[in-house]
């Protein structure tokens, strides 16, 4: 199904144009009304009439997290605070929050995108939806709210955690489709296990997962677990929040709703632009935003973006998978690790959780990894040496995947924390 | 004869194999016999209780990573030599120890092993007369 087929299918010839004529719009739009970008482009000479259509976009600057937390709260709004109905900031893990501010028009538009999303999914007006993002500040909550009923889906508040009652409600209101992290998916998945209902009392058929990086191993864990189809959804406060991208029923790559937010690909390092298919860093340019519009936004999240139509007709473009942060790669003796690499391993091995905890430290001079993996009740054994030799498992499929050495520890079942949120998995008391 | 064994994984850190004896005492489990076989990250206690199937049941429900393991438990005589003939029976028969443990009490000793193949071992030890425990007799040393 597809919930607006006139811009998810449009030939992209078409769509360049229309992103072509907002893109000049845009660009007039912030030089009038947010003196911070009038400034950034005075200083490197560019007026608006430089600025005809796509092909000009990399004359413009780049706008950074810092660029936003410079200005904090409200300095990048491009419109009086009396047309701000609504503001929600990211999580503000690192120091201030990132703010944004949403005019009525911005809202609608937030809307649009997620109903696109949820109708992808197969979702529609006899669909129940439990939303289990966090509610508030954090986008994921009211973003998926607002789309969900726009499709006419039934909608349960939930927020995250309290998962005993997450499952009763499950259970009781026969909710078909589940929004959350997929972490607190798999925490979920246990939790329902624990329970001791069965499965078939349950109606869910698809999950609905985002706002943090997870990989095809984890996909496969939860689908296997709770017995869905599960869904990425990819979005970040700062571009308008969940709903920038979404799956479809191929599961084949993110679309992106690149008729509001522009995407472009640009090495992070010498942030020039890089051919399609290539991998670098994602950047968003704001084609319709009222609120707070950005130009050239980088979010730090590192992709590939693919032009081809998909077999579902739609011909938005497609995103890879996250493979990460360029701001959460580790490098440790030189090397560059992912977390998603090590998520990798561990998913790809039956006998180890999911969930892991990896400490990064510097000892005399040398960095060291210590992962913390727990192993699945069914794989724990009384004698040392096959526990030892499950250790060894692991630790010498890292090495060939990371060519680093891990100091890999098993701990018991459920010692390490779950989350209801974004997950912790990665201690760097180097920066300490 | 042959018994059921509670293993239980346990990270090296403080105060777990307390929280493990104080879940058993809660339930008003005894513990008749106990071993732990430990390495640098871990340990294993390795059990014989008053009630197994309840300890599982409710170690389970603690979070703990347990396991139940047959083992076959024999009394032989506190004297020199008389381990040494046991062992004796069951290495001309094949039978490998995955690991064992023993306790002593005046005259007779009881020790607790773990064969790799349980059904030959319970054989060769019958033929050979070595005085078995029943699992009940275990469970209430």
């Amino acid at each position: 199904m597809i919930w607006n087929e006139s811009i998810e299918c449009m030939d992209r010839e078409g769509l360049r144009k229309i992103q072509s004529i907002r893109l000049k719009k845009m660009v007039e739009y912030v030089y009038l009304n947010t003196p911070f970008y009038r400034k950034k482009m005075q200083e490197i000479g560019i007026t608006p009439d430089d600025i005809q259509g796509v092909e000009d976009i990399s004359k413009l600057p780049f706008t950074t997290k810092t660029d936003l937390r410079d200005n904090y709260p409200f300095g990048l709004c491009a419109v009086p605070m009396s047309q701000i109905v609504r503001i929600h900031g990211s999580s503000g893990t690192t120091g201030k929050p990132t703010v944004v501010g949403y005019t009525r028009k911005d809202l609608a538009l937030w809307t649009e995108c997620l109903s696109r999303c949820f109708t992808a999914y197969g979702a529609d007006n006899k669909d129940v939806f439990q939303i289990a993002y966090g509610y508030g500040l954090f986008t994921g909550g009211l973003g998926a709210h607002y789309g969900a009923e726009n499709i006419g889906a039934s909608v349960i508040p939930m927020s995250s955690g309290n998962t005993d009652k997450q499952i009763q409600l499950m259970h009781d209101f026969g909710t078909t489709v589940l929004c959350c992290t997929p972490s607190y998916a798999l925490f979920i998945a246990d939790a329902i296990k624990d329970s001791g209902i069965p499965r078939e009392d349950f109606k869910l058929k698809a999950g609905v997962f985002g706002a943090e990086p997870w990989t095809e191993a984890m996909r496969k864990e939860i689908e296997e677990k709770l017995e869905i189809k599960a869904y990425d959804i990819y979005g970040l406060s700062e571009i308008s929040g969940p709903g920038v991208g979404f799956e479809c029923e191929h599961q084949s790559g993110t679309h992106l709703n690149e008729d509001h937010f522009f995407p472009e690909i640009v090495d992070p390092v010498t942030l020039q632009p890089v051919e399609p298919g290539q991998q670098g860093e994602l950047v968003f340019t704001h084609l319709t935003k009222e609120g707070m519009p950005l130009l050239r936004y980088r979010t730090k999240d590192l992709t590939a973006l693919h032009y081809e139509t998909c077999e579902c007709g739609r011909t938005l473009v497609r995103m890879d998978r996250i493979l990460g942060r360029s701001d959460d790669m580790l490098i440790i003796r030189g090397v560059n690790v992912f977390p998603s690499q090590i998520e990798d391993v561990i998913l790809g091995l039956p006998e180890f959780e999911p969930h892991y905890l990896l400490t990064v430290d510097r000892i005399n001079n040398t960095d060291r990894m210590e992962l913390k993996v727990e192993v699945r009740p069914e794989f724990y054994s009384d004698e040392i040496n096959k526990m030892l030799a499950l250790k060894k498992q692991i630790t010498s499929r890292l090495q060939s995947v990371l060519g680093l050495g891990v100091d890999v520890k098993l701990v018991e079942p459920r010692s390490i924390e779950r989350s209801v949120g974004k997950a912790k998995r990665v201690i760097d008391k180097r920066k300490l | 004869m042959v018994a059921k064994q509670l293993s239980i994984f346990l990270e090296n850190k403080f105060g777990r194999l307390t929280e493990v004896t104080e879940v058993l005492a809660r339930e008003g489990i005894n513990l008749s016999a106990l071993c732990i076989a430990e390495n640098a990250d871990f340990g294993i206690l390795r059990g014989i209780v008053s009630d197994p199937d309840k300890a599982y049941k409710v170690l389970k429900e603690n979070h703990f990573a347990v396991n139940i393991t047959d083992v076959v438990g024999i009394n032989c005589p506190n004297v020199p030599g008389a381990l040494a003939k046991v062992l004796n029976y069951l290495s001309e028969a094949g039978v490998f120890i995955e690991y064992m443990y023993s306790f002593a009490n005046n005259d007779s000793a009881n020790v607790i092993i773990r064969p790799s193949n349980m059904e030959t071992c319970i054989k060769v030890l019958t033929d050979k007369k070595v005085d078995l425990l029943a699992a009940s007799d275990l469970y209430r040393l």
